[in-house]
Order: C-alpha cells, then structure tokens, then sequence
C-alpha cells in the first residue's frame, strides 16, 4: 500500500503543506481529527494533523514543521512520491455547533489544526475571532487562509516583526476583557503556550478548548502511550481527544512526557543530518 | 548433544525428547527464537513414543481437534508431506500453534502418557511438520468455483485470518481490514520476534493471501467506515477484533515517563522494531525494570527488557507461582534467563523524580487467602510490609480488553458489561444480523488456538447463513 505525494511545499521556513492522496480518510474526515503516518519500513509512526481535506478530490493536506528525523526526512520528499502509511482519520472530532462567538488561538504550527475548526466554526453559523501568532513575520502560516475563514484575524509576533509585538494570548485576554460574550476559547500550540494560555482565560466565564499532542503510537486507544491526566483521570489522547478541557488538563506531566526520548531524538536528527551532508540520502 | 543421545537409546521411552534451545546466556543477548525445533531423528524419535490410541485423548484437548494420532502416525512412516496436509485440514497456522499453545493445559495435558511419565510432546511435532513444509513449497489447495458473495473479516489476528482462510476455501469473496500497518494481530504486534519469528507469521498469511484473501491495513472500522456501512456493503461480517485495549491499575505515578503498558513496550519493540538501531522507533532501556502480572505476556515484556540490555528485570506477581497464567516453558525460559520473581507482591505506588520520571515502584507483600469465584486463592496484603524497589521501566501487563471503538456506528451489536461482544459459543452469530464474531474480543484475552477455533466455527456458520441468503 502506498500514498502518493500529490503536491508539497515550504510554506514558511521549516513549515511544509503536502497533499496526499487518501481517498478513504478524505471521505471519513472531520475537523479536529488527525492522521498516523509513516514514511517507510523503518521509519516511526507520527501523528500530524488534518489540516484541510476534500472528499471529492480524496486528498488530505497536512502542514507540518521540522523537529527531529522524520520530520526532517519528511521534507525530503517531493510530489509524486509516495508514504508507506498514512492512516486516519483518528481522534474524536470537535465538537461544532452554533453557539456564539468563539475565540480560535493558535501558535507556531498551531495555526494548522485551527484552520479547518475556523472554516467548520464559521458554517456552523458562529462568529470566529482567530487570534494567531509565530515567533516573528516569516514563521507565521495560513495567515490569508485564516483570515477568510474567520469574521475578525489578529495576529501576534514575539519580535513585533508583524501585528502586535508580544503573544497572542495578551489579544485573547483584551478580546475577553472587551465584554463581548465569548462562549468558547479554542488554543492550539506548544504545550507552554497552551498551558499559558488556559491560565490567562481560567478566571473568564468561558470554555477553554486545547488540542494535545501527546506522543503516540497507533493512534486507536491500544497502546496507551497518549496517556494524559485530565481532571485527575487518565485519558487517551488518540480517541478520548485530542481536545480536552484546559482547565483540567495537568500540562506538567505532558510536557514531562513529551521530554521522554530528547536525548535519542537529538542524536538520531543530527546522524540524519549529517548522513545528508554525506550525500546518503 | 550428548545427553541426547543417552536419553533416546538409554533410558524408557518415558522422558520426551529435550527441544534443541539457545543456551539462555547466549539468548538473553539476541532476540533470534529461543527454540531451534527439532530435527527429523529427534522427530521422528519422539513421534514413536506416541501409543496411536483407539480412543485419543490428546484431541479432545485441542480447540480444533487437530488428528493427533494421524498425523503423529505420518512422521513415523516419514511422511512429513502428508503428516503437515492432515495437520492443515484442521489447524491453518500449524506453525504458529506449534510454538505458541499453552499445550500443557491442552492436548498434551490429556495425553495418556502423561498419567504415568511425560506426554508426547505433541506441539512440538506439529512445528516440525510445519517447518519442514515452510522449507518446501507450501501447496496451495484448489480454490472452488466463486459463490459470488462477499464478507469482510474487520481483524487480522488468529481468529480473523483462520475465518478469512475457511471462507476464502469455500469460494467466497473475502476482504480483510487490519487498522495496524501490519497484519496478524497479536502475533505481529505482541508475541516477541525470540518466540514467534515474524518472517513465520508472514509466510502463513502469505498463503491466506493465495487462497484469494485480499487484505486492507491502515483502515479502522469505526472510524474509515462504520459497522453498519460494512452491513451495507457485504453479505456477512466477521468481527476479530481481539482484546487490544490496555488495563491500568489506577494507582498513584502510573502516567509517569517510563511507565508502560504492556502493549505499548511490545508494539515498540515487536512491530516498530525498536531493538534494531536501523529502526527509527524509540523504547527507553532500562537499567531495572519491573514488569507487573504473571501472564504470557508480563513473561514477553521481561524478556524483551532483558535483551535490550537491563540489568535486573523482575516480575511483580500478587498470587503464587501456581496460579500464574503464562505457559510452563515461559516461565521456565524467564528464570533460566535470570528474571527475578517477586511473588505474593502488589504495587501499591510508582514514585518518580522531578522530572516526572519513574524511579522505584512501592511493593505491599500479599498471603494467600480464601479462593475466589475463579476457584484461585485470593491474595491480601500484609499490613506494613511495604517495601521499594528501583526501577527506571515499569510495565503494566495486567490484562487487556476490547477495544471500543468498534462500537461506533454500529446500531444493535449487544456488548457485555466486561466491554465484549456477546455472540453464540457454536456459530459467533451476534445480536446483529449478518455480523458475527469470535476471538478475543468476544472471550476476552485468552488463547490463539481459541480465537482460531472460534474463526473457525463462524466461517461454517457463516457459510450456512450465506446459503440461506
Ligand atoms: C494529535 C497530534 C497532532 C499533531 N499535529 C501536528 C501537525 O499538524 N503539525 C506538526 O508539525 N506536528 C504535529 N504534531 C506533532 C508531531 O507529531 C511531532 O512533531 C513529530 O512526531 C515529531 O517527529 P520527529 O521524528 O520529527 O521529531 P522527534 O525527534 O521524534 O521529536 C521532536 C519532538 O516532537 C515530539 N514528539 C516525538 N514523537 C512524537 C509523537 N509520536 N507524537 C507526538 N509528538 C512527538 C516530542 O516532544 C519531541 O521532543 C501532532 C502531534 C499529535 C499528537
Ligand atoms: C504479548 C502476548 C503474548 C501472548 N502469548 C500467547 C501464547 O503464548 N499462546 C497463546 O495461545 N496465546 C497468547 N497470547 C494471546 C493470543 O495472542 C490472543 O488470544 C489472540 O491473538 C487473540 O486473537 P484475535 O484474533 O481474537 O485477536 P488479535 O490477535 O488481538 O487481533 C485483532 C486484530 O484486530 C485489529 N483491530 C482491532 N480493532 C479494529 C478495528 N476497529 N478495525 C480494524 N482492525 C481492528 C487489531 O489491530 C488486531 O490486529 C498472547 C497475547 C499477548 C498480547
Ligand atoms: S493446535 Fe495447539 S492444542 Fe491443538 S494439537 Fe496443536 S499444539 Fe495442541
Ligand atoms: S493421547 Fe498421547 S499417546 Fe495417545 S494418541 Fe494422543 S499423543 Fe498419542
Ligand atoms: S496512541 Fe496508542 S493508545 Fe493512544
């Protein structure tokens, strides 16, 4: 079984869309779910989000960020070659409906999974405000996309190289303090960013949403290793979220957890690396 | 090679013939099979032990009552052809069973030798022949004319790959959906590379494959397609979905890194192949580990840690050597190899650093009290006996149920309280029309030959349900 490559490209430094062609899950997808795949017989398992799929079409799009070997070596490939894996869709799909006004916060390559909530917010008849960011102007992605998909765009920069000069949860919280009714506060990003950014809207009447990305395995509730501690119960990420109540998520222990193999992923990136320079792949 | 020798000219035919083994210094080192299999005289030797009872015992013993004496028979007129051809006709994964049965509760606990000395070693021989045909070219039998009717088999563990054989047999149209990226269930993912060599399992459904079987990884039923879509889309369903869904003890610090499931350690180790450096898939190393339970599969996960490199691996075992459920030979294999064995022990907390790493496991030793509804004795804690021990892994093998996800979509499929599918002990027909089960996922974890004999009976019934349509 193989996947091809339909087409790929560098959307940002290190940040790459590529569309696969994967009839079955295009079919099956909903916004908020993911997918698992791997590039190759050796290669490891690695969940991506569903960044936009067309069931007519049967293509998924992922958009993904260089972290350690497989990302990395994902970047290699170019249209027309193919996955070993590409498995999906995973994970329990948000939970959309018309309630109001929403806030979509997302960073880094956070933005990627906000973007088919904002397009499935907005037919569902709610007024998106999407708040995005990116350590400086060239790292931030889908920002035209976000904009069309939602009624208000605002966006954060850490160097103030684009919009405000600072983090996208300051506009989140001026957007709560403005007293217009938000009903639900969606945050995707680094963990850090998540757990900051459920602190800034605990004291709000509001519903804070995050999106884990916990490290995974099969992606089906069979392993376990997506475990996290929400509300003092273990959930699996992979079928019980990705998204859970920020309020209650202990985002310590995952970010803990997501340290587990650093020191193996370091030294298998930088082999990669340097086998890349040897010419070797 | 010595004692061999004595043992089969000396001494009675009493003592069955040893099987040729790794040293275990030598095999906690590799993950190659710790048996080698017997060569054709150690064969045909042991098969001559065997009395060829009017009456066999021995095949009462077995789920799918293999012809024991038949082909036992066959290996002594060194038939190995014909003895592998009367295996098939009951067993199709002969080569499997003969490495994985529990045979001592099985055929061979019934064996009528075994009442005085020591039963044929029957599985044994049925990996001989097995592996001798594997060596040959595996004859593939004449597939009937196509019924024109379809069923899918969602699962390609044993239960699942022996329904999509039979029916495949009968002429019908068979699709299999795997959600891994590999098929053969537990047999892939679970039983380690030093028991059950993958190349094995992949020879075996290869031949599925032959018969016609078209096989689909990557695709979940429940989230691709629904239960009811399939019912939609063919004539009959197999569920064999096994029993996929890790148990937790829910005691304090088991989220901590480093605490795995058992699942998870094997599936890395197993089918992401993470002792191989070639591997991209990571599994951390311990230094001492603890694995807790005292099934085949706590034996699999200690084993496994111990090759990788540990240097103290133990199993935690609330009840007694007795009451463990793993097969004698693990149990055996895992001392020989040096795992520590700590009975009548139950972990009461798993403590960790700063870091949110494991760091020892809290131990409260246990007696064995009144017996249980399972007729075992159930163990108590001894008030203040607690006590540490180090570890930097810990594995959770402490039992496993059905996977739910199954559920989704699947409008009147009956599910017990313990999370199985409720289906007929004959036929594996469900409360669902046109769907039917068998395996794991409606006994709960139990054996491969039960989840075959269940494949099997459902593919008859599927055949006949088939007919009727
Ligand atoms: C549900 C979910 C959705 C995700 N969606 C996206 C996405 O849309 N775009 C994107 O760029 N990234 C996404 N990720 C993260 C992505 O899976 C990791 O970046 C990737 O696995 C890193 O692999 P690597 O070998 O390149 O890096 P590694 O060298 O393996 O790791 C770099 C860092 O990534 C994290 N990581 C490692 N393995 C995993 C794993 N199996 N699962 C999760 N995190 C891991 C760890 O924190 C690690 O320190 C998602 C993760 C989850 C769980
Ligand atoms: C580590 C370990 C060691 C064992 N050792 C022994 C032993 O020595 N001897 C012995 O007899 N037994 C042993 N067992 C038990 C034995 O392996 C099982 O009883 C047997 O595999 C059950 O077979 P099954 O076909 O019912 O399910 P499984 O083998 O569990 O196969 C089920 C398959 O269905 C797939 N699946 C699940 N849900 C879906 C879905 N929604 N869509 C598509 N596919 C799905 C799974 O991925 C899996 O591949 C062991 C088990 C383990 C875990
Ligand atoms: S299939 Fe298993 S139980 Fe049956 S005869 Fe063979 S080894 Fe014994
Ligand atoms: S019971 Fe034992 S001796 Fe008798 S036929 Fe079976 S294997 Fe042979
Ligand atoms: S990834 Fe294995 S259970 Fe969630």
């Amino acid at each position: 079984m193989a996947y091809r490559i339909l087409e790929k490209e560098e959307i940002a430094p290190s940040v790459h869309r590529m569309v696969v062609d994967a009839p079955d899950v295009a079919k099956a997808a909903k916004a908020g779910q993911f997918i698992i795949l791997r590039i190759n017989e050796l290669g490891e398992r690695i969940p991506l989000t569903i960044a936009d799929f067309e069931k007519e079409k049967g293509t998924v799009t992922v958009i993904f960020q260089e972290m350690g070997k497989t990302t990395k070596q994902l970047a290699k490939l170019s249209a027309g070659e193919s996955l070993e894996d590409f498995v999906g869709p995973l994970g329990t799909p948000s939970d959309i409906r018309k309630l109001g006004t929403i806030i979509l916060v997302g960073g880094g390559i956070g933005v990627a999974p906000l973007y088919p909530q904002a397009i499935s917010y907005t037919e569902a008849g709610n007024r998106v405000i999407s708040v995005i960011g990116a350590r400086n102007k060239d790292l931030l992605i889908l920002e035209d996309e976000m904009r069309k998909a939602s009624s208000e765009l605002y966006i954060a920069t850490d160097d103030g190289s684009k919009g405000h000069h600072g983090f996208v949860t300051d506009i989140m919280k001026k957007i709560l303090d403005s007293g217009e009714k938000v009903v639900r506060v969606v945050i995707i990003g680094p963990p850090i960013m998540m757990k900051v950014g459920a602190g800034v809207a605990s004291p709000y009447d509001v519903e804070i949403l995050v999106s884990l990305n916990s490290i995974m395995v099969d992606g089906t509730g069979m392993c376990g290793g997506c475990r996290v501690t929400v509300g003092g119960k273990t959930r699996f990420t992979c079928v019980d979220g990705p998204e859970f109540d920020a309020r209650k998520v202990d985002f310590i222990e995952l970010m803990n957890k997501l340290a587990m193999y650093r020191g193996e992923e370091i030294i298998a990136a930088e082999k990669y690396e340097e086998e890349c320079r040897c010419g070797l792949h | 090679m010595q004692d061999l020798k004595e043992e089969k000219t000396g001494k009675a035919k009493k003592e069955r013939t040893p099987m040729p083994e790794q040293s275990a210094a030598e095999r906690r080192k590799n993950f190659n099979e710790v048996a080698l299999g017997y060569k054709k005289e150690d064969a045909l030797f042991e098969a001559s032990r065997c009395l060829a009872c009017k009456e066999p015992e021995c095949v009462e013993g077995c789920p799918v009552n293999v012809d024991i004496p038949g082909f036992i028979k066959l290996i002594c007129e060194e038939d190995f052809a014909g003895a592998i051809e009367n295996i098939k006709a009951t067993n199709t994964l002969p080569a499997i069973c003969g490495r994985v049965c529990p045979q001592e509760t099985q055929c061979e606990a019934l064996c009528v030798l075994g009442k005085k000395g020591q039963p044929v070693a029957i599985g044994r021989l049925e990996r001989f022949c097995a592996d001798y045909e594997r060596e040959k070219d595996v004859r593939v039998p004449e597939i009937p004319k196509s019924t024109g009717k379809t069923v899918v088999v969602v699962g390609s563990g044993p239960a699942g790959l022996t329904a999509a054989a039979d029916l495949a047999k009968l002429g019908h149209k068979v699709t299999v959906f795997e959600s891994l990226h590999k098929t053969g269930g537990v047999l892939s993912y679970g039983i380690p590379e030093f028991r059950l060599p993958k190349e094995i399992v992949r020879q075996e459904i290869d031949y599925i494959k032959q018969l016609g079987v078209e096989f689909k990884p990557n695709y979940i039923i429940g989230r691709i397609k629904t239960l009811d879509e399939l019912c939609d889309e063919f004539d009959a369903v197999f569920l064999g979905t096994g029993a996929g869904l890790p148990g937790f003890m829910g005691i304090p610090g088991e989220n901590f890194s480093g605490v795995y499931s058992a699942n998870e350690f094997l599936t890395r180790v197993n089918l992401m192949k993470a002792y191989d450096p070639a591997y991209d898939t990571r599994v951390r190393h311990g230094k001492h580990v603890v694995v807790v339970g005292g099934g085949n599969v706590a034996m699999d996960a200690a084993r496994s840690a111990l090759r990788l490199g540990a240097d103290e691996v133990s199993i935690v075992y609330r009840r007694g050597e007795e009451e463990m459920p793993a097969r004698r030979e693990e149990i055996e294999h895992a001392k020989e190899e040096g795992i520590i064995f700590r009975l009548l022990t139950n972990p009461v907390r798993i403590l960790g650093d700063e870091k949110y790493n494991v760091k020892a496991v809290e131990c409260i030793k246990m007696e064995l009290g009144e017996p249980d509804e399972s007729g075992r004795r159930s163990p108590v804690p001894v008030e203040g006996s607690e006590f540490t021990i180090p570890a930097d892994v810990v594995v959770i093998a402490i039992g496993t149920s059905p996977n739910p996800i199954i559920f989704k979509g699947s409008e009147g499929l009956e599910q017990s309280k313990r999370g199985t599918v409720v289906a007929d002990e004959d036929t594996g027909a469900t409360s669902k029309c046109g769907v039917f089960a068998g395996g794991d996922v409606v006994t709960g974890a139990a054996t491969v030959i039960s989840a075959m004999g269940a494949g099997k009976k459902a593919a008859r019934a599927i055949d006949e349900y088939l007919k009727g349509k």
